[in-house]
């Protein structure tokens, strides 16, 4: 029964996105702008002393998209619930749903295929524009299960708000922490570059170790990746908790 | 006071006091900017180790960024105020009465420039606090101040043309992101000369917002820069000059209808 | 069994006073309940809690015999529900909304076009079917949310105000369709409004809430006879004969304030008219306007709460009445 509903939940979110670029271009533009400006602009950050990832600065900035688009897809997509809430949508689901997990599911079914369809075009574009490879097709699946972690994480956080606040002017709320963490990971330069305070948050900041894992696939020489496993797990596994206590203060508040 | 001025003026303080009291509208533009500042200064200062960069300090390098931005979004802002008083029926009510219609540009403008200047206040004081000494002096402080009256001032009219030929808020925020493809295809991050790929140095060559960054960053880490501050002065000139013009064609059009 | 049961129900909001407070509620299965007060009385907040969308502080309500508290999704398969915001998505036609809806209840695929179809039709939106939501008219709207409200065939149907906002001919519309859904399927409506018309007309029983409490309820008919006889109201056509007027009348009833002629409550209701007519007739006395006011619902919420429901009463009616204000919204 809450499949049924997760499915019609999930058909409605992505019929309206793909059906309205308003709605699936900013998901779509953001990551490809990031590669761009990063890939593109800073390339030059490989000679800095120090910098050793082995395959250059595009495949070394297209992990940190990777992820990106993940993080932001979810947010994006908590936007969606906000909006729902604020019209008084998110009502109609929530009386029509014999089982309100399933309105979850379905939004976050719905997150999951719309960034699956970003990051189809996203390495698409990498590899059009010379991307180097140096790990195997398990390893590339290794990132993109990394980065499916984090639109699962970032989702749950931002539609744990959008129950909580029920307004589209939360969409600050949701957006900032997630850019923030996400920034205040090693971007531009591996974490052994950083110094002074930025190196002593990055070293905290737990989607380091899903960045540093993540571009250690690319380049075929997986690290850490258990650390990194466990701590998208657990991000996603905390912020469930959270979305699940938004929704039940979302019921009580009718 | 002249009819004119005074009107300009009770114009400009509705504008400021209008953007104080939407908090979002004063704290975003104040806050993001320096957010930015601090990421990218801290997870960009290996830069300062490649060969020819033209600071030891990332985060004076990077300072010139916060004041072309927080002019990007104080435009954004002047444009939506002014397209909620077309679609609210304000600016109507105005054209009733004998006040001039370039006042209610003026008046517009005038707030977004007090706005501009409250900013730039705030950044330096962030760069002083962080340790960043402006290279050309108290004097280039007050030139620095006065490249950001004009950046503003020209942004705003930008953003008062698109208001006025759109009237409609949602069309203006949805030229926001074309603004942030310029900040970011530009020297922001980087100078011009140290960008390896060509066609990412070529666009940031074309862009003007690279001369706006570059002119405030030549007075905090250069000195007086004779060619950056021509070329930042006279682009911003251009610009201002340009939007005005469109702006007061859009208000005449508007305001005859 | 009752189709809708609830025994003292009670919610509070945080920092507020009690906008439900120990209500009790029992609605025989095919009947239009009427639920009649103010804005701000607790019309929604009830129907809130009885569609699980709330859930009450204290007391319980069973609805299609499931307790709305420890069986939501039973109670949720079994009900249909127009809230008084037509919450739609403007970006879907009206057609993919009714087969959103249909999936969201479970129901069969193969089912779920010719239902949407039907329902389209039977709601007059077939010709808009696949027009975006986002340009419907709000009467649209509504049509649309009563369609939705109805797709899996619930037995208890919830309709909190259906017809503010709409003009006479939608709201007409609307009470033949409700009214039918009653008589012809059997389907239990509870229906909330402000509207005295409307719980008139439409409702087989009606409870009057006022501050979060039933002051009133019954059948219409039971309501208005509680309040008490009918009245009549004469303006003489000179002015001069209003005292003679007066006398006339006073031989038929107690007398009561009018502001523009005199007026009579009658000691033996409708039956009197004639015997005042002939009275008159037989003075030569020439009146102007001659009204017999029956007591209306609104004379029932007035005698009950000192307050008229109705912001628009006539002149007349209101300088009888003590404490006219109404409640602000």
């Amino acid at each position: 029964m809450s499949f049924a509903v997760a499915r019609a939940v999930a058909w409605r979110t992505l019929h309206n996105v793909f059906t309205h670029p308003s709605l699936l271009i900013p998901s779509l533009i953001f990551p490809l702008f990031f590669f761009t400006a990063f890939a593109g602009g800073l390339s030059r950050v490989r000679d800095v002393p120090g910098f050793d990832f082995p395959l250059g600065y595009t495949a070394f900035q297209f992990a940190f998209v990777v992820l990106q688009s993940a993080a932001f897809g979810g947010v994006f997509t908590g936007f969606g619930i906000a909006r729902d809430f604020e019209s008084g949508f998110a009502r109609r689901l929530m009386l029509a749903a014999p089982n309100r997990a399933g309105i979850v599911l379905g939004y976050g079914a719905a997150a999951l295929i719309r960034w699956l369809f970003t990051v189809a075009v996203v390495t698409g574009v990498a590899f059009a524009v010379g991307m180097k490879v140096g790990g195997s097709g398990v390893d590339l699946f290794g990132l993109y299960a990394l980065a499916l972690l984090l639109n699962v994480a970032a989702l749950l956080w931002a539609s744990g708000v959008a129950m909580r606040l029920r307004t589209m002017q939360a969409g600050p709320v949701m957006q900032m922490p997630v850019f923030l963490t996400l920034f205040f990971a090693p971007v531009y330069v591996p974490l052994s570059l950083l110094k002074g305070w930025i190196h002593a948050v990055a070293v905290v900041n737990p989607l380091t170790r899903v960045l540093e894992a993540g571009r250690g696939f690319l380049a075929g020489s997986p690290t850490d990746v258990g650390a990194a496993f466990a701590a998208a797990l657990a991000l996603a596994a905390l912020f469930s908790l959270w979305a699940v206590r938004g929704l039940r203060n979302a019921e009580s508040a009718g | 006071m002249s009819a004119f001025a005074d009107q300009v003026f009770l114009l400009a303080r509705r504008s400021v006091v209008r953007t104080i009291r939407q908090p979002a509208n004063v704290v975003f533009p104040l806050v993001f900017p320096m957010l930015l500042l601090a990421v990218n200064s801290g997870g960009l200062k290996a830069e300062t180790r490649l060969p020819g960069f033209p600071t030891k300090s990332f985060v004076a390098f990077a300072l010139a960024v916060p004041f072309i931005q927080g002019a990007l979004f104080a435009t954004m802002n002047a444009g939506t105020d002014l397209a909620r008083d077309i679609q609210t029926g304000f600016l109507s009510r105005l054209s009733l009465t004998p006040m001039r219609g370039i006042a209610v540009l003026a008046g517009q403008l005038g707030g977004v420039v007090t706005m501009g200047v409250i900013q730039a206040t705030v950044y330096l004081s962030v760069g002083l606090a962080v340790g960043v000494r402006p290279a050309s002096g108290a004097l280039g402080v007050l030139v620095l101040f006065g490249f950001a009256l004009l950046v503003s001032l020209g942004f705003g009219a930008l953003g008062a043309f698109a208001a006025l030929r759109t009237g409609s808020g949602e069309a203006v925020q949805s030229i926001f992101p074309a603004f942030f493809v310029f900040l970011f295809i530009s020297s922001m991050n980087i100078p011009r000369n140290l960008i390896a790929a060509g066609w990412f140095r070529d666009l940031a060559t074309a862009n003007p917002v690279s001369y706006l960054i570059e002119c405030v960053r030549s007075l905090l880490i250069t000195g007086w820069d004779g060619q950056a501050l021509a070329l930042g002065f006279g682009i911003a000139a251009a610009i201002t000059v340009v939007a005005l013009a469109l702006a007061s064609w859009a208000l005449r059009v508007r305001m005859a209808r | 069994m009752d189709a809708i049961e609830a025994e003292h129900l009670v919610r509070e909001f945080k920092n507020g006073p009690r906008a439900v407070d120990r209500i009790d509620l029992a609605v025989r299965s095919g009947e239009i309940y009427g639920f009649l007060g103010p804005n701000g009385a607790g019309k929604s907040t009830t129907v809130h809690m009885l569609t699980t969308l709330l859930p009450p502080t204290a007391g319980t309500a069973r609805v299609a015999g499931y307790d709305v508290v420890h069986e939501g999704p039973q109670v949720r398969m079994r009900i249909g529900a127009a809230l008084q915001e037509a919450a739609l998505d403007p970006l879907l036609t009206g057609r993919e909304h009714l087969r959103l809806q249909a999936s969201l209840q479970a129901m069969p695929r193969n089912e779920r076009r010719a239902r949407a179809g039907e329902l389209l039709a039977r709601v007059g939106l077939s010709e808009a079917a696949d027009r975006k939501v986002g340009g419907y008219s709000g009467g649209m709207k509504r049509r649309l949310d009563l369609a939705l409200a109805l797709v899996h065939r619930p037995p208890v149907l919830f309709l909190d105000e259906p017809t503010t906002g709409l003009d006479i001919q939608s709201r007409t519309a609307l009470w033949g369709e409700v009214g039918r859904l009653a008589r012809e399927e059997g389907v239990t409506v509870f229906l909330t409004t402000q509207y005295l018309e409307e719980a008139d007309v439409l409702a087989d029983r009606v409870g009057i809430i006022d501050h979060g409490r039933i002051v009133a309820e019954g059948t219409p008919a039971e309501l208005k006879a509680q309040v008490g006889r009918p009245s009549v109201e004469a303006v003489p056509a000179d002015p001069a004969d209003r005292k003679l007027v007066g006398e006339i009348l006073a031989r038929f009833g107690e007398p009561i304030t009018s502001a523009k002629g005199v007026a009579v409550r009658l000691r033996e209701g409708e039956s009197d008219l004639a015997g005042i007519v002939r009275a008159l007739d037989a003075d030569e006395l020439k009146v102007e306007h001659l009204q017999l006011h029956q007591p209306s619902l609104d004379d029932v919420f007035l005698a009950k709460t000192g307050r008229s429901l109705e912001g628009e009463a006539p002149e007349e009616e209101q300088s009888a009445r003590p404490g006219l204000a109404m409640e602000p919204a």
